[in-house]
């Protein structure tokens, strides 16, 4: 009887757990993340860092909302790769997400070993935010800094699709 | 001869880097004396300080989340180190017109909210923060007693939780100058707020794409 109850209540905590954490997947580990910055596939993939709590970030956020009217047509995929930290995802970044109905996926990348993992993203990368990743199977060019516009980065993403 | 010119300049073209990072110092290089405004009103140049033995030139601001994070363990470097002839000096490299949490009277706040023991300078026309490459905050520039940058990057490894700093690179990179060593590693990779300048946008950006080398991106690379 014991040990159903115990597997009981760790079945509750368990699932209280996922729904605590909604659509965002966290990344721990960039071991795990790293497979997000490549494909084997067709598709076109921008891969955006950002944060809540940066300002330029959320300025050029509807620019990468625009991408998916813009290529609906086209296969290209959007990933808002948020820097938040773990404890502000349910208070911070999960009502920023609804608030401003983001179509882009969002996931988390927590690893706290940066020094470790930013270069591995971009060797030119120094590891401030806005940063972008474009690439396809045969190529990428990565952006440190914000876009001047919706249409430059349109333009990058165009460059991908021929 | 022209011709000759016209392939010269040409050359000079390709050769000349293209603006990727807005240049400033790397480890080996010698710093440039400023002279900016401290948060008690008095100008601070680094010919002020008689007895350094090098600084801890830091580029950090309010604003920024992971500035923040840092502020007490700078504390905690200046109260250890400036004794020892390594004092830190924070500069915040952003206009204040693009980032308002950054203006000077914010900076006089906040510095006395903290107490911060250290001279907390304002760049005004950001020249000290674009002499430097500061690119982010916080940005670290170690110096020596020769004004040679010895070290550039983040505090530690863990900007989010300071229990959780398992490598004080900023520290041991001081020690390593106090037993003669050169600090190893030289540079270090953190997330910061990039500087807040007027003309910021697509600043640095590689727009064009590069072919890729499928297994680049799997190799485990060294820090630097």
């Amino acid at each position: 009887m014991q040990k159903y109850f115990f597997i009981l209540i760790s079945l509750f905590f368990f699932t209280q757990d996922l729904l605590a954490q909604g659509k965002v997947k966290v990344y721990d580990d960039y071991e795990a993340f790293k497979d997000l910055l490549q494909t084997e596939s067709d598709s076109t993939y921008v891969i955006n860092f950002w944060a809540t709590w940066c300002k330029p970030c959320v300025a050029e956020l509807p620019y990468f909302e625009d991408l998916h009217d813009h290529f609906q047509h086209e296969k290209v995929k959007v990933i808002l790769v948020s820097l938040d930290f773990k404890r502000k995802i349910e208070t911070k970044l999960k009502p920023f997400i609804k608030k401003n109905s983001l179509k882009s996926e969002v996931v988390v990348m927590a690893d706290p070993k940066m020094n470790d993992w930013i270069g591995q993203v971009d060797d030119d990368w120094s590891g401030t935010i806005p940063a972008t990743l474009v690439f396809n199977k045969a190529y990428y060019s990565f952006t440190e800094g914000e876009f001047d516009s919706a249409d430059q980065l349109k333009d990058l993403v165009k460059q991908f699709l021929n | 001869m022209k011709l000759i010119i016209f392939f010269l300049s040409l050359s000079f073209l390709f050769i000349n880097p293209l603006p990727n990072d807005g240049g400033g110092y790397n480890v080996g290089d010698k710093v440039e004396d400023f002279k900016l405004m401290n948060v008690d009103g008095e100008y601070v140049s680094l010919a002020n300080y008689k007895d350094a033995k090098g600084f801890v030139i830091t580029f950090t601001c309010n604003h920024c989340p992971y500035s923040v994070m840092y502020e007490d363990r700078l504390i905690e470097l200046h109260k250890k180190y400036a004794p020892q002839g390594y004092p830190v000096v924070a500069i915040n490299p952003n206009d204040p017109e693009v980032q308002p949490m950054d203006s000077y009277d914010e900076m006089i706040v906040r510095a006395k909210e903290k107490a911060f023991p250290f001279a907390y300078l304002m760049d005004e026309g950001q020249k000290v923060g674009t002499a430097f490459g500061a690119k982010k905050t916080p940005h670290i520039f170690l110096v020596d007693s020769d004004m040679v940058v010895q070290y550039i990057g983040a505090i530690d490894d863990s900007a989010r939780d300071a229990r959780e700093v398992k490598e004080r690179y900023l520290e041991n990179a001081i020690v390593a100058l106090q037993e003669g060593k050169s600090p190893d590693p030289s540079y270090t990779k953190a997330i910061g707020c990039s500087v807040k300048s007027k003309n910021s946008k697509g600043r640095g950006a590689v727009m064009k794409k590069k072919k890729r080398a499928p297994s680049e991106k799997s190799i485990i690379k060294s820090d630097h």
